[in-house]
């Protein structure tokens, strides 16, 4: 494929945008690439490149930072990755059940997709959700405390296509009640 | 709900429905401490207000704020920056997210005090990657705030201007360490950068630069609020105020919690605010600032107070104020070969003793928990320890030392069992060998 229809008009011009908010263009390069993945799902070589010309950097320093930061895919991951915690407030409370649950239950090991290309399954480090150990994010999402009822639920619920779940929690929706 | 034991300042307004809204914030009083500075005070004397609070940084080191703002000379000629710490990675801390998520605009109201103080005029966010929920949350509000005037050109009708600038992470511990993070604001990999010069005077594109945790200036709104001198009066002699711990482990309630430093012990904070321990178990050590704080025992340590002097006079550090707990069912050399493990993938592999140290350290943990340590093992750990400490470019290297040190000083019986018997002393990996 042509590198030009990597990224489109629309997201090089936002791109450029970015470039312009900071002292140095240059520190714009991982929000670049965030915006990148979350056009493409993630990071190929090519865009790479594409991207090091728009920022007048040699190819290889992109590819550099690609590999230096953990949450640039490079390569095609599942529509649901599912990130889990193995830091110590996940250890303690059981994150090696969820990773033996999901495995079974997905039937693919740590850093494999399933075959219908729906998830991914990776190990995280600590993901500051400590409090709600043992935990895993669903793409940007957290999911905290669990259980194999809970880790069901969500994975019957994601194949039937509800893909609003885990609801998100931000400050604006009202405070839960108790 | 707040637990009725807490002490809300930070989190006062917390629960407040709709808070995160610029609309309920203002209503509520927000942003007001904030303008009447602009009004009322010099700069200066706000640096000597804050210095007064007692403020200490919430970040780990615990660095008066106060006086981290003072040393931000004048007269260089080149802009000034502040950096927000919001890549909150340490193990066991989850309260920065909590305040982006809930109370984005109290952190932006703190940021716009931090930078009236110093002479700031362009303030960035670095927010992990990981944490999109919170990033929408501030973006959201940063929008508000321009919006109604409240960043920009002439703030709240004096000549002052301020610019926030939101960033995201891409995923690495390290970057979570000052000189590491201005390395990655910058657009390269997060390495750690020589000191001095110090940030205060080289920090982000080689100009001026403070850089606090979201905690710290997010406890700023509400000290002016309540005025310097009352949030003075709260705290000990030389940890002064409230501050946030994440609570976590194995404990019934697990949480995030505002307390009054030095007013609360690990045995009330397990048992009154944690909901006592899981399963009725006995608590055996406790980590009482984050994955880089040296152990405690529950056993010799329930009494220690929560504040910055009677942790560290317990040979540890209040750190970012995780406390996590563990139980007596819990293998110590598990545990720690957990918590290695965590930093020989996080070293950064800039500087070979913590590159190799790491490295090492997780290979013969993970040889003794599997049965195949030999007793000259421990005396190999303590000579990489001791060959580590001190001698890392940053201070990573030391804290990967951390949990291997302070696990063998109170568990040593456990590495030994390891060794001798080929199996847990303590807990499910204990019954492997039942009956042999
Ligand atoms: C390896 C490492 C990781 C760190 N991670 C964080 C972090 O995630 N958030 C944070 O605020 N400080 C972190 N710190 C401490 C910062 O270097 C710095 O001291 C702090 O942000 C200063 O803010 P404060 O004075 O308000 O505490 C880390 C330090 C080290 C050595
Ligand atoms: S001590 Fe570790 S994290 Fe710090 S610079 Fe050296 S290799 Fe990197
Ligand atoms: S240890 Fe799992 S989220 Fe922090």
């Amino acid at each position: 494929m042509p590198t030009q229809e990597l990224l489109s008009p629309k997201l090089q011009e936002r791109i450029k945008e970015l470039m312009a908010s900071y002292p140095k263009p240059q520190s714009a390069i991982l929000m670049a690439l965030h915006l990148i993945q979350e056009e493409l799902g993630w990071v190929p070589e090519p865009a790479q490149a594409q991207v090091a010309e728009l920022f007048g950097m040699p190819p290889q320093d992109v590819t550099t930072l690609v590999s230096f930061y953990y949450m640039y895919h490079r390569k095609p991951v599942g529509r649901y990755v599912l990130k889990v915690c193995k830091s110590i407030s996940c250890y303690l409370c059981g994150s090696q059940n969820v990773i033996d649950h999901l495995e079974k239950k997905l039937d693919i090991k740590m850093g494999e997709t399933t075959a219908d290309g729906q998830f991914s399954l990776v190990g995280s480090e600590c993901l500051a959700a400590c409090t709600g150990a043992p935990c895993l994010q669903v793409n940007d999402r957290f999911y905290e405390n669990c259980s194999q009822e809970r880790l069901d639920e969500l994975l019957s619920r994601l194949r039937g296509g509800d893909s609003h779940f885990p609801p998100a929690n931000v400050s604006w929706q009202p405070p839960k009640e108790s | 709900m707040p637990h009725p034991q807490e002490k809300r300042i930070l989190f006062g307004w917390r629960d407040i429905k709709d808070i995160g809204s610029l609309k309920v914030y203002r209503e509520k009083g927000g942003y007001d401490a904030w303008l009447k500075l602009l009004k009322e005070k010099q700069p200066a004397e706000v640096i000597e207000l804050t210095k007064a609070s007692g403020l200490r940084g919430r970040g780990g080191a615990g660095f008066p704020t106060g006086m981290k703002w003072s040393f931000v000379p004048n007269n260089l000629g080149k802009p000034k920056y502040l950096c927000v710490n919001c890549d909150e990675s340490e193990p066991g801390t989850c309260k920065d997210r909590e305040i982006v998520e809930h109370i984005p605009h109290q952190l932006l109201e703190g940021i716009g005090i931090a930078c009236y103080a110093v002479g700031i005029q362009k303030a960035f966010i670095y927010i992990r990657g990981e944490m999109y929920e919170g990033y929408l949350s501030l973006k959201k509000a940063i929008e508000e705030a321009y919006a109604a005037g409240l960043f920009g050109k002439k703030i709240g009708g004096s000549d002052f201007e301020c610019d926030i600038v939101l960033h995201r992470g891409a995923g690495a511990y390290i970057c979570g360490e000052e000189s590491a993070l201005l390395s990655s604001l910058e657009g390269e990999r997060g390495f750690p950068r020589l000191k001095p010069p110090f940030p205060a005077v080289s920090g982000l594109y080689a100009c001026p630069t403070v850089i606090n945790n979201v905690e710290t200036l997010a406890t700023l709104p509400p000290i002016f609020r309540m005025g310097v001198e009352e949030y003075a009066k709260l705290g000990t002699d030389k940890s002064k105020g409230t501050r946030m711990v994440s609570l976590s482990g194995h404990v019934n309630n697990p949480s995030n919690f505002e307390i009054e430093l030095g007013k609360v012990n690990f045995k009330q904070l397990i048992e009154d605010f944690g909901g006592g321990m899981r399963h009725g178990k006995k608590c055996k050590a406790i980590i009482p600032g984050g994955a880089s704080a040296p152990w405690l025992t529950m056993e010799q340590h329930g009494e220690v107070t929560l504040d910055f002097e009677a942790i560290a006079a317990a040979r540890s550090m209040a750190g970012s104020g995780a406390i996590v707990v563990m139980d007596e069912d819990t293998c110590a050399v598990g545990a720690a070969l957990n918590l290695v493990e965590f930093f020989h993938e996080e070293s950064c592999g800039k500087c070979s003793p913590c590159r190799e140290g790491t490295q090492w350290l997780t290979q013969i943990l993970h040889r003794i928990e599997h049965g195949q340590g030999k007793m000259e093992d421990l005396k190999l750990l303590d000579e990489i320890c001791e060959s580590m400490l001190g001698k890392t470019f940053c201070p990573l290297g030391d804290s990967a030392t951390v949990p291997v040190s302070s696990s063998m000083r109170y568990f040593r019986d456990e590495y030994e069992h390891h060794i001798k018997e080929k199996c847990c002393k303590v807990g499910p990996g204990a019954k492997k060998t039942a009956g042999v």
